[in-house]
């Protein structure tokens, strides 16, 4: 292996941190310049949205159950079975919905993205775009962050929304709880404040998603080998950056929205 | 040494008026901290063609991404089409690049496009042609090239000369006053690089654009220069010594980064140069 200076290491990784932000940025500002690919990002939305929703149904519903599963011992111990519902619905909204869809949605499409982007690149089909007249980063980027973050949001209400149905699943069938009592105390426990931290998450967690495979993939050189080496870089990327902004964006909307 | 071409001669004096195409002002540029280019410079007068030829890794295919901006040089100065494309921005290039063509050393398809959207991709880009007049351009350009029958198929369908046609297709569908051709016949077996260098020459001849043309096949380089497209047999035909027949067709030899021959195919082959010698043989 070859051995870097740790000035030219500490160089890259502040030039790749610039050109990440530089791509984001643009990304952003082009929702507001001509021309617009809206065919293209109903497109994305499409793959992105529909295309992942049956491992987010899946993820979701299986996550909910087992978290019914996990804590029916410690609640039963205080008397509290019945606080299941409320003890899933909070966990489900404000955490575990946002974050384990967008950890699903970053493996499948932040992947995908750099795949498809770093494929392009190597076979100067993003040059071509660029010398066809054709600005790739409106054309291919701004279409997938948009799409992305549009369907992570509808995406983790219905993650949300199936894990409160695997806790019901569980409640109901292994430990024998009202199904009624049970919605009405998850729904019941919900407030304005958790909705609004567990929907502002996935807000960032898609624009994560969909910059860091597109920078990938447009940074890839080297062949195939390259390819499959951004690929891998953008699931990693994406999954380590989605739980530390996870813990820096509950910290920041707590302070914000004071008693949650 | 390669053999010499039979109407090799001095070219007539070209009675068109120094009309520059494209103009490379002392270029450099390197990638990771390596020289690529140093210091080149040279003209293509519009309606020329030039060929660039020189070793594997000479900084052919890193000029012709200079001319489209698609790279930016480290120093000296880029003029096409009047155009300075080294102060230019991105958005700006745009305007510029719509008259050149490009085609790329491994034609750089769309693969998610069928043939009929890789080709009219410049034209559907603009937003302001209609429906028909973009098919009746994008047939037309297909024709050229005769493949008007793969309107409709994937590129992953078409073998190696019908993408790279299917190219050359894109690149001209637009009419550009530029066409830059990156190893056109690069990985292409003897007949389908004549069919592709048979289009380029008819390019050339018929809608007398300007062209810079990679190349490290020596043989192609030398069939352009002496041979002219003829519009009725729908060929290309050797230039018969004395005919009156200018292609305007000139090399530029790289080394290390430099120019080191920059003149017609007569003077080329007469180099007593020791590596342009050994380049020939």
């Amino acid at each position: 292996m070859e051995l870097i200076s740790p000035t030219e290491f500490a160089k890259d990784k502040v030039l790749a941190v610039q050109e990440y932000y530089q791509l984001s940025a643009q990304a952003v500002a082009n929702l507001l310049r001509q021309p617009r690919y809206i065919a293209d990002t109903l497109q994305q939305a499409d793959i992105i949205g529909v295309g992942s929703l049956p491992i987010v149904v899946l993820t979701g519903f299986f996550t909910g159950a087992v978290l019914a599963l996990q804590s029916s011992n410690t609640l039963q111990r205080f008397g509290s079975l019945s606080l299941i519902g409320q003890l899933v619905s909070e966990s489900m909204v404000r955490e575990l919905g946002p974050v384990l869809t967008g950890l699903m949605v970053a493996g499948r499409n932040s992947s995908g993205m750099a795949s498809e982007l770093g494929s392009m690149k190597v076979t100067e089909q993003i040059d071509a775009m660029r010398a066809l007249g054709t600005d790739p980063l409106k054309k291919l980027v701004t279409p997938r962050v948009f799409g992305t973050v549009l369907m992570l949001f509808f995406l983790t209400i219905i993650s949300d929304f199936v894990g409160l149905a695997g806790g019901a699943f569980v409640s109901g069938t292994l430990l024998g709880l009202d199904a009624r009592q049970y919605w009405q105390n998850a729904w019941q426990s919900l407030a304005f404040g958790d909705i609004f931290m567990g929907l502002a998450k996935p807000v960032f967690f898609g624009f994560i998603v969909a910059t860091i495979g597109c920078y990938y993939g447009l940074s890839a050189k080297g062949g195939t080998q390259g390819v499959g080496r951004a690929t891998t870089q953008a699931v990693v990327a994406a999954s380590v950056l989605i739980l530390v902004v996870d813990f820096f964006l509950t910290r920041a909307l707590m302070v914000m929205l004071p008693g949650m | 040494m390669a053999s010499l071409p039979s109407p090799i001669a001095p070219p007539p004096p070209s009675p068109e008026s120094r009309h520059i195409a494209i103009q490379f002002e002392d270029v450099s540029i390197g990638f990771e901290g390596k020289p690529v280019l140093d210091g080149i410079s040279f003209e293509l007068l519009r309606g020329e063609s030039k060929i660039l030829l020189g070793a594997a890794g000479s900084g052919k295919s890193t000029i012709l991404k200079l001319v489209l901006g698609l790279i930016r040089p480290d120093q000296g100065r880029i003029i096409v089409l009047g155009h300075e494309v080294t102060e230019m921005t991105e958005e700006q290039l745009f305007d510029v690049r719509r008259e050149i063509g490009m085609v790329f050393q491994e034609s750089a398809l769309f693969d998610s496009l069928k043939v009929r959207e890789n080709v009219s991709y410049r034209l559907d880009e603009e937003h302001d042609i209609s429906a028909e007049e973009i098919e009746r351009r994008v047939r037309e350009a297909l024709r050229f090239v005769e493949l008007e029958n793969t309107l409709d198929m994937m590129p992953a369908e078409l073998s190696g000369g019908m993408r790279r046609r299917v190219a050359i297709a894109r690149a001209i569908v637009t009419h550009p006053e530029i066409v830059l051709y990156d190893s056109p016949t690069g990985g292409l077996d003897p007949v389908t690089s004549t069919t592709i260098l048979e289009l380029i020459a008819k390019q050339r001849d018929v809608y007398r654009s300007s062209s810079l043309m990679v190349t490290h096949r020596l043989q192609d380089a030398l069939l352009l220069a002496t041979h002219s497209f003829d519009s009725k047999s729908n060929q290309m035909k050797p230039i018969e010594p004395g005919a009156n027949v200018n292609v305007r067709t000139a090399f530029i030899l790289l080394r290390d980064g430099k120019i080191i021959f920059d003149g017609p195919a007569y003077e080329l082959v007469h180099s007593t140069d020791p590596y342009i010698r050994e380049y020939l043989s």
